[in-house]
Order: structure tokens, then C-alpha cells, then sequence
């Protein structure tokens, strides 16, 4: 196990050094600079802004000089906010879209699990409708939309909830806006689950613990969820990454203080540093939930284990 | 002889879209404390689905109905809950595919131990120490460290053998083997047949044998009971069935199995395919590919009916059977 875990933490360096190099490159290939504004800059100003930040230098020479200071943990300036540095701006957002991506993805993935395999157990009945209704909603509905659907009903004519807007530790201004992100999410592993369940209690081990006089209690609890989780389970990586890119926009709409302001207007300002910052940070993140998941999926499977 | 188990008048019933399949009909048999009985038919005769039934393991669309008195009880139409007080206690089924029936993600210990858990009220120690005897007795080598392994650890044959402690751990009345030896190596099923023969005679459990390989039945099984399109055509002892067949089908399975003593020559297997059990035949199931079929048997369908000797058999045919090539 420890092996498989030190095999599995060694092979993501690689994965994280090319997605770098691809942000990195990506990023500069897009047209236009940090220095671009509706007002051109006088060329001298220009220059020396540029040969500030190593613009001026090859590509491949300031590729080279980003990486090694990324290799001591500097993310570098923000070239947009003169003041701070990525790592500060990074940390002023940071926290709060993580605790947001976050709650959005255990309270998803809880809600997720156990609609689907209540909807599996009852496979073609009432209850099994309605919460495939009820997921298809969640999935179909893209979340800017939803989002507005919830400030509208939820905020202003039912006014149970702040429609945006937050203060330091209210709960009821994250009600909302984890709603919303947990729909679609919920709704993914649902539809995960209660495939996986209803392929799995058609098993012929299953039938073996129903001749064995079991109950359907402990069937399902002891034979029937492990193996039901494997593919939900493979889902959640790139399902925590859907949910942190649709963080950003649903910060957005609600008006939060996370990343998400700041990773957008990056973008459209061309801050390199700060884009890049952001798209590190987060592959980091997904990285390591991949790891995670693949250790959970070992424990799952023991077929995995030693190979 | 006390009967461990009596069917009455049972039937399985399929609902499909349209329509209804009967998958077993009128079946009517009995079986003694500690004798084998061996169900022979073809793919889709019904036998397996005869004993899911009794296990209560039909598919949702499947249902039963007559008797399976087990002392005084049905089993068939019994309320899940109170059927699992006897699944895996008195009555025990081991499946035809080893590789798919054993849980993947559990050890087989747990796979065990969870039986004399549940029926014996045993602590969970105390269930290991059971289980891991029962492997020894079924024959697998270094039990202890098996019994940690899990089922993609084991070779089939091992896990074939997996099944059976597992449904021997409370000592059942009766054990119902579907093709046990189906998916396994001939020299792996030869040794398991001896296996489910020690093991049922020290137990004294009464064993049901569903197979299509006569070869199985001859060396293990007392009695036989021959099915075709989902009714029994004839029933006796195994030597009876074996050297004076009465029903045309009987006598077709055994011409089409190998038999080392003759001459290798071509088999002769039946002609025909078996009949979809949507469309049955008019009259006798087996007319069409009978060859001593006559007019009676197409618009008559012959009643299961004693032919002395405790036998019984299903068939309009009362002259000398000579079949193809072997007079």
C-alpha cells in the first residue's frame, strides 16, 4: 500500500510539470499583454514595464526563470495589482472558494450517493422517478441559470435567503449559492450511483448472499455498496473539478469574495502571473484528489492493490 | 425414509412485455433425507429456474406457485423475511460459475463467517475459527491463509470449493447444486463430485443436482428426474434411467454422451433444437423431434404417469425403443 501511494505521489510530478508548461505556453499565445489599456502606454514606460516583469526577454528564457522560482514556491507579481504579489492575492480569495468548492462537494456527493442508491433499491417505482426527475433537473440546468432561477424565487419573492452578497460567517448567504453548485453535482453521482447499484444487485454474488439468508439490510450494506462506489468513486476527481471551475462563475453571480473575481478578470486583463498562479493552484488540488481517489479506489477494490 | 423436501404441483411463471412464459410446470417430486437427485435437461428445460424458485431467488418479473413443503413449511410464495431464517440454514444453493458468485471486494473469511453470524448467532471470532475448518474439510490447502485471500486470489477450482463450505457451514437438510461442475476443469470435476458426496453423506443433506452432463450423474446420483420445456418426462433410479430409458428424450441424452467403452464413432446427438417455451408444440413438448412420435402424441400432450417400480414417465409410447445407429 505505502508503495502504491509513493508510485502514485512520484507519477503526478510529471502530470503537474506538463501542465504548467501548457498554461504557461497556452497563456502567452493569446493575444494581447498586461500592459494593453484603452489608453496606449508612451513607449518608454512600455519598455520599462515590460523588462521589469522579463517580458522582454525569449520565451523560452522566461518559461525558464518561472519555473525555477515555481520550483522555491514564488508564484511571482501580479502584473495587473501592482501591489501584491500572486501568493497574496491568491491568498485573500483562495480560502473562501475552497470552503465553498468544498462544502459543495461533500454535501453533494452525500446527497448524491444516498439518492442513488434509494433509487436504485426501488428501482421503477414512485420514488425512483421522481428522483431521477429531480437529478435530470439538476444536470440540464447550467449554473448561471440556476443561479439566477434561486436569487429570483428563493431571494426575492420568497425572501428566505440573501440573494448575494456575504458577511464574514453567515450561513444564510452560502445557502444559495451552494445550492447551486451542488445540483448538478448531486446530480452526476446520483445518476452514477443508481446505475452502478442496480448492475450490482443483478450480480450473481449478490444472489449468492440472498441464498445465503442475509437480509436486505446487510446486503446491501455489506455487499452491495463497495462495489456500487467503484465507478462513483473514479467520477469524483474530475468532478470536483467541475465543480471548482463552476465555483468561479457562481461566486460571480452572488457576488462573493472568492478567487473567482479575480481568476476572471486575470484572465481578461492577460495577468499572466496571477492566471497562471490560479491554474497551478488548482491543479494541485485536483491532483491531489486524484490521489485520494485512487487510494480509495484500492481500498475498494482489491484487485488494484498490487498492481 | 423422512422426506426432507416435497414439491406439489409447482409452477414458474415469466412475465415478459407481452406475454407470459411458463418456465416450469405442474413439477411434482419429493427428496429423502441424504439422497442425491439428479435433474437432467437441456438449456432452457427449467430446471434451474425450478430451484431459484424454491430458493425464492426468481428474477422480478419471475413467480411461483403450488408448494415446496420443507417439514411444514412452504417455501414457495414465503415473505423474504421469513425465507432468510431458512436460506443458508436448512436449505443451502451453490451456483454454476465460481469466478462471479463469490463477492470480489470481501474476504472470503467474511463471505464465511457471515453465515454462522447470522443463523447460528455466532461471535465473529468464533465464526472465523468454524469457517477456516470448513475450508479444511473441503479440501483447501493452508485454510488460515485462504481464508484472508480474496476471491480473485483463488483458482476456480478453489473457489468452486469456497462455495461449497460456504453452503455447508450450518449443515442444510438440503443443498441444491446448479451445474457445480459446469465452469470447471474435468479433472477439478471429477474431484469435486467426490467432494459433494463425502461431504453430503457425512452431513446427511439431501443433494440436488441440476446438470446437462450424464456423466456427472452417473457416478453421484440415486435418483433422476428428466425435464424437457419445463415439465418432468420421467423419473427413477439412475440405474434404471441409465440401462432401460422409457422416454424418447432419455434415451436421446444418453445417446448423445460420449461413452469411453464404445468405439469412437460419431455421436448421435437429438435432432432439432429445444422448443422456445413461448411456443410450445401442440400435443407432446418433444413430438417434433421424436422419433417415435405418432398421431396421438400431436394433439395429446402425455400425462407424468407410474410406470411400475416406482418409475414414471411422460410418453404415449408403449412399443421397443431402438434409436439410430445402436438397435
Amino acid at each position: 500500500m505505502v508503495g502504491y501511494v509513493t508510485r502514485r505521489v512520484l507519477s503526478a510530478i510529471p502530470i503537474a510539470l506538463i501542465a504548467v508548461t501548457a498554461c504557461f505556453f497556452i497563456l502567452r499565445l493569446a493575444p494581447g499583454g498586461p500592459f494593453d489599456g484603452e489608453r496606449a502606454l508612451p513607449p518608454t514606460t512600455l519598455a520599462n514595464l515590460r523588462a521589469h516583469y522579463n517580458l522582454d526577454l525569449p520565451l523560452i528564457q522566461q518559461y525558464f526563470i518561472y519555473v525555477g522560482r515555481l520550483l522555491q514556491g514564488d508564484f511571482g507579481p501580479s502584473m495587473v495589482y501592482n501591489d501584491f504579489t500572486v501568493a497574496e492575492m491568491l491568498w485573500i480569495g483562495l480560502p473562501f472558494t475552497l470552503m465553498l468548492g468544498f462544502s459543495a462537494f461533500i454535501i453533494g456527493t452525500i446527497v448524491g450517493l444516498v439518492a442513488g442508491a434509494l433509487s436504485a433499491v426501488n428501482q421503477n417505482k414512485w420514488p425512483d422517478y421522481m428522483l431521477v426527475f429531480l437529478v435530470m433537473i439538476g444536470l440540464v440546468v447550467p449554473n448561471f441559470l440556476m443561479a439566477a432561477i434561486m436569487q429570483l424565487v428563493f431571494g426575492v419573492y420568497l425572501d428566505w435567503f440573501p440573494a448575494g452578497g456575504w458577511q464574514a460567517g453567515s450561513i444564510p448567504h452560502l445557502v444559495l449559492p451552494i445550492t447551486v453548485l451542488v445540483l448538478p453535482h448531486a446530480g452526476r453521482t446520483a445518476r452514477l450511483m443508481r446505475g452502478s447499484m442496480i448492475e450490482v444487485l443483478g450480480t450473481n454474488y449478490v444472489r449468492t448472499a440472498k441464498s445465503k439468508g442475509l437480509g436486505q439490510r446487510l446486503i446491501l450494506a455489506r455487499h452491495a455498496i463497495k462495489p456500487a462506489l467503484l465507478p462513483v468513486v473514479s467520477y469524483l476527481g474530475p468532478g470536483l473539478s467541475y465543480l471548482l471551475t463552476g465555483s468561479l462563475v457562481v461566486e460571480q453571480v452572488f457576488a462573493l469574495p472568492g478567487i473567482g473575481k479575480y481568476f476572471i478578470s486575470a484572465a481578461l486583463n492577460r495577468d499572466y502571473g496571477l492566471v497562471l498562479g490560479t491554474t497551478i493552484l488548482y491543479m494541485f488540488i485536483i491532483l491531489a484528489v486524484n490521489l485520494l481517489v485512487d487510494i480509495l479506489y484500492a481500498w475498494l477494490d482489491p484487485k488494484v492493490r498490487y498492481s | 425414509m423422512k422426506q426432507v423436501l416435497q414439491v406439489e404441483d409447482m409452477s414458474v411463471t415469466f412475465e415478459l412485455h407481452q406475454s407470459e412464459v411458463h418456465a416450469v410446470r405442474e413439477m411434482n417430486f419429493s427428496l429423502a433425507q441424504g439422497e442425491t437427485l439428479a435433474v437432467v435437461g437441456e438449456s432452457g428445460s427449467g430446471k434451474s429456474q425450478a430451484f431459484l424458485a424454491i430458493m425464492g431467488l426468481l428474477a422480478k418479473n419471475g413467480r411461483a406457485e403450488g408448494r415446496a413443503m420443507m417439514g411444514d413449511i412452504n417455501l414457495i410464495g414465503m415473505e423474504p423475511k421469513q425465507l432468510d431464517k431458512h436460506r443458508g440454514k436448512d436449505i443451502a444453493m451453490i451456483f454454476q460459475d465460481p469466478m462471479t458468485s463469490l463477492n470480489p471486494t470481501l474476504k472470503i473469511k467474511t463471505q464465511l463467517s457471515e453465515v454462522l453470524v447470522k443463523h447460528r448467532g455466532f461471535e465473529q471470532s468464533q465464526a472465523v475459527k468454524s469457517a477456516t475448518e470448513m475450508l479444511e474439510r473441503v479440501g483447501i490447502p493452508e485454510p488460515a491463509k485462504r481464508a484472508n485471500a480474496y476471491p480473485h486470489e483463488l483458482s476456480g477450482g478453489m473457489r468452486q470449493r469456497v462455495m461449497i463450505a460456504m453452503a455447508l457451514l450450518c449443515q442444510p437438510k438440503i443443498l441444491i447444486a446448479d451445474e457445480p461442475t459446469t465452469a470447471l476443469d474435468v479433472t477439478v470435476q471429477a474431484q469435486m463430485l467426490d467432494l459433494f458426496k463425502t461431504l453430503t453423506e457425512d452431513f446427511g443433506t439431501a443433494l440436488v443436482l441440476i446438470t446437462h452432463d450424464l456423466g456427472v450423474v452417473a457416478g453421484v446420483a440415486d435418483r433422476m428426474m428428466v425435464m424437457y420445456g419445463g415439465r418432468a418426462v420421467e423419473k427413477g433410479t439412475t440405474d434404471d434411467l441409465f440401462y432401460d430409458p422409457r422416454h424418447p428424450y432419455t434415451l436421446g441424452l444418453l445417446h448423445s454422451t460420449p461413452h469411453i467403452a464404445k468405439r469412437a464413432e460419431r455421436l448421435d446427438p437429438i435432432q432439432g433444437l429445444p422448443p422456445s417455451l413461448e411456443h410450445l408444440p401442440k400435443g407432446c413438448s418433444f413430438n417434433p423431434r421424436c422419433a417415435f412420435a405418432f398421431d396421438r402424441c400431436l394433439v395429446e400432450r402425455p400425462p407424468l404417469a407410474p410406470t411400475g417400480n416406482g418409475r414414471e414417465k411422460a410418453c404415449h409410447y408403449e412399443g421397443p425403443m431402438a434409436y439410430g445407429k445402436v438397435a
